[in-house]
């Protein structure tokens, strides 16, 4: 999308089009010939095993939703006729619901990736907001998904989770009615769960392009975090970026099929096969386990409008990141301090979604605490100060250097001695 | 590693290891794993086994428990009990349904068929009903606990349901112990979450009578009814895993093809820099 296309078309039919409809010149611009950095590694290759879970999950949502009825005395019962009367609707079924977990659990290491790299800073902070605006979409979609088998957990968790609006000052009730269409979580309810859960991918698939365009616009970040300065230092996108996506895509999907085919409840829970029943609570309520983390910051604060606040602030503070962190260094890879708080938030928030699925009492708060007290301190204190104290390691002088040594002749037209891999 | 990052993360993992330790509660007894024979990837129902299940839901649990999303017909279908259509059939006439009513506006009953739902229980309990059995087995399990739980991600255990339930119809113990008391009507169950389980126990040796050979005791009962609940909750396993084999072997061989090819793309980039096709300045992102 950057520059003027050098696409020439061949054939008279795409010479005519294009004259009136630039399309092929900007797939070819967009997925051809666009330059990434030659240094990319596997971690990168998972925006396109997004956009493929994108497309997976909308196309199997789409079968489903013709066979589902949304209402709350039949949306238990149409899942099962799903799953035992209509032709590979297990496999629909069990590839939409394993999809949602495969989905997360690709943006998350897309979004670790991001920041072990520094991908969010200058220029690409539009690029990394609005990754932190599809988190949020992706959160919203999959849990009004997860509300429309009509399970026990289903309805316990719309029941938790919209009543969480009930802690704001003054209109919290209001709201929550509100958004229950009545006073308690009913048909009206479900109804709405289920048009969002409709629009929403659509959204997202809006927000991709977005997303996609500013990429386009910035180019990506590399391993090294220096931008691509010469001919040398960037490959096509097609054949070298698209094979490795699709090397790794494949490899994603013997994981995915794993879960659909030998184990698709492991990551759901036995209790939203059980029909909801407004009059009996389950014994603990526990979201799905790409909201744990989340979760877990919820109850770790005894104060309900706090709990929620700081809820809502650990994902909205993603959004900032691009001007907490203060380094102008991007990676990881050239900053020794930074790199050990890092894995110290992964494992933070791993440890976190792990709180979250044990019940609140005992040392798991505890625990739950610190855990939050450092996810928020990581972002407000600690990387602002890294980035003013921290002695970072000298950066290559080009992708090229970093990929093949020194002493390689940037943009050489000359070919080198084979032995300057690095 | 630096001494403060060892120091952070010798305190995460203290408090991670102790806190299980520190929040102990309430804990029913683990039950025992069985071997199923459609456990694992290759796992398939066996056939005798649901046809006894079948009994026993018949004579003791359709008393008073329904299986209101079965139908007659599923008896028959592909990856099930195995019946033939002829017995299917045989099975639904001995069940009566009413439909409509007559000149006189009595209900006309009729004999069952493929197409009618499993009938509802004969026994009517005023307040709580018995819970509905059809997804019975996959809507109940038991925490295995850390690492438990990891390791079943490639060991593929996915039988806690069964196993539960297996577990539960023999867990009766007649004399509770010491201190507890029940509330009236309900029985001491050691896998029951709160150990007061209000079904007496259903099972007992030789209640059902087994024509295949089988042993007439309450732990047979037990696992083919278990298995048969399984089926019941998910007739489409055996095909699910037969699919999942031939989608593996396509994967794996996708995979390394994608490999070799991406390798062999990558080859000249890695050692020839000037090799590449040289490609207009427009192309490169701006200059920021």
């Amino acid at each position: 999308m950057t520059g003027h296309s050098t696409y020439q078309p061949q054939n008279a039919f795409m010479k005519w089009l294009e004259r009136r409809l630039p399309i092929a010149g900007l797939v070819y611009s967009s997925f051809v010939v666009y330059p990434v950095p030659r240094n990319l590694n596997y971690w990168w290759t998972f925006g396109g095993i997004l956009s493929f879970m994108l497309g997976v999950q909308i196309i199997t949502g789409i079968v489903l939703a013709m066979h589902y009825t949304p209402h709350v005395d039949f949306a238990f019962n149409s899942v099962e006729q799903i799953m035992r009367d209509v032709n590979y609707g297990w496999l629909l079924r069990y590839v939409h619901s394993n999809g949602a977990s495969m989905f997360f659990l690709a943006a998350y290491i897309h979004m670790f990736r991001g920041m072990y790299y520094g991908s969010y800073k200058e220029p690409r902070e539009v690029l990394w907001i609005l990754g932190v605006m599809l988190l949020l979409l992706m959160i919203m979609t999959g849990f009004m998904g997860y509300v429309l088998p009509w399970g026990q957990m289903s309805f316990w968790a719309a029941k938790v989770i919209t009543s969480l609006f009930s802690a704001i000052p003054l209109f919290g009730e209001s709201i929550v009615t509100w958004l229950w269409g009545g006073y308690a979580v009913g048909n009206p309810t479900l109804n709405r769960f289920y048009s969002l859960h409709y629009l929403l991918p659509f959204v997202i698939a809006g927000v991709v392009g977005l997303h996609i365009w500013a990429l386009h616009m910035v180019g990506q970040n590399n391993p090294d975090g220096v931008e691509p300065k010469t001919e040398t230092d960037t490959v096509a996108f097609t054949p070298y970026a698209t094979i490795k996506d699709s090397f790794l895509l494949a490899v994603f999907l013997i994981l995915f099929a794993w879960f659909v085919f030998y184990i698709p409840n492991f990551l759901g829970h036995p209790d939203n096969y059980i029909p909801a029943n407004p009059a009996q609570t389950p014994p603990h309520i526990v979201p799905e386990w790409y909201y744990l983390p989340f979760y877990a910051i919820l109850r770790a604060i005894p104060n309900k409008l706090l709990g929620v606040a700081a809820l809502g602030a650990s994902i909205v503070i993603l959004a900032f990141l691009p001007w907490l962190d203060t380094s102008k260094v991007r990676s990881a890879r050239y900053r020794p301090l930074y790199r050990q708080f890092f894995w110290i938030f992964v494992v933070v928030c791993v440890g976190l979604g792990w709180l979250g699925s044990k019940p609140p009492e005992g040392a798991y708060v505890i625990v739950a605490r610190v855990f939050t007290a450092y996810y928020f301190i990581y972002f407000v204190i600690i990387l602002p100060v890294l980035g003013l104290v921290e002695k970072t390691r000298p950066l290559p002088g080009s992708i090229t250097e970093s990929v093949l040594g020194k002493g390689v002749p940037i943009g050489a037209s000359a070919p080198t001695s084979s032995g300057a891999k690095a | 590693m630096t001494t403060i990052t060892r120091a952070i993360l010798a305190l995460v993992f203290s408090a991670a290891v102790a806190a299980p330790a520190l929040a102990q509660e309430h804990e029913n007894p683990l039950p025992p794993k069985n071997k199923w024979s459609f456990a694992g990837p290759f796992g398939k129902y066996d056939r005798a086994q649901l046809q006894r299940g079948f009994k026993v839901y018949q004579e003791v649990c359709l008393q008073c428990h329904g299986m209101q999303l079965l139908s007659f017909r599923n008896l028959a279908e592909p990856g099930g009990p195995g019946f033939t259509q002829a017995q299917a059939e045989a099975v639904a006439a001995q069940y009566k349904y009413q439909e409509g009513v007559d000149d006189a506006g009595k209900p006309i009953e009729r004999e069952g068929r493929l197409a009618d739902l499993f009938p509802p229980p004969l026994v009517k309990f005023p307040t709580a009903t018995p819970p509905d059995m059809s997804v019975i087995a996959k809507g109940r399990g038991y925490e295995r606990g850390f690492p438990w739980w990891v390791f079943d991600m490639f060991t593929q255990y996915q039988e806690h349901g069964v196993d539960y339930i297996t577990a539960l119809l023999q867990g009766y113990e007649a004399n509770p112990p010491a201190g507890v008391t029940l509330p009236p009507g309900a029985s001491y169950n050691k896998y029951f979450p709160s150990n007061a389980i209000a079904m007496p126990p259903p099972l007992s040796d030789k209640r059902v009578e087994y024509t295949d050979g089988s042993p007439q005791t309450v732990e047979q009962y037990a696992k083919d009814i278990s298995a048969f609940l399984m089926w019941a909750a998910e007739p489409h396993l055996e095909a699910r895993k037969r699919i999942g084999f031939q989608v593996f072997i396509f994967l794996i061989v996708l995979a390394g093809l994608l490999y070799f090819t991406k390798k062999n793309v990558w080859h000249t980039v890695e050692l020839h820099p000037s090799k590449l096709e040289p490609r207009a300045p427009s192309e490169y992102p701006k200059k920021t």
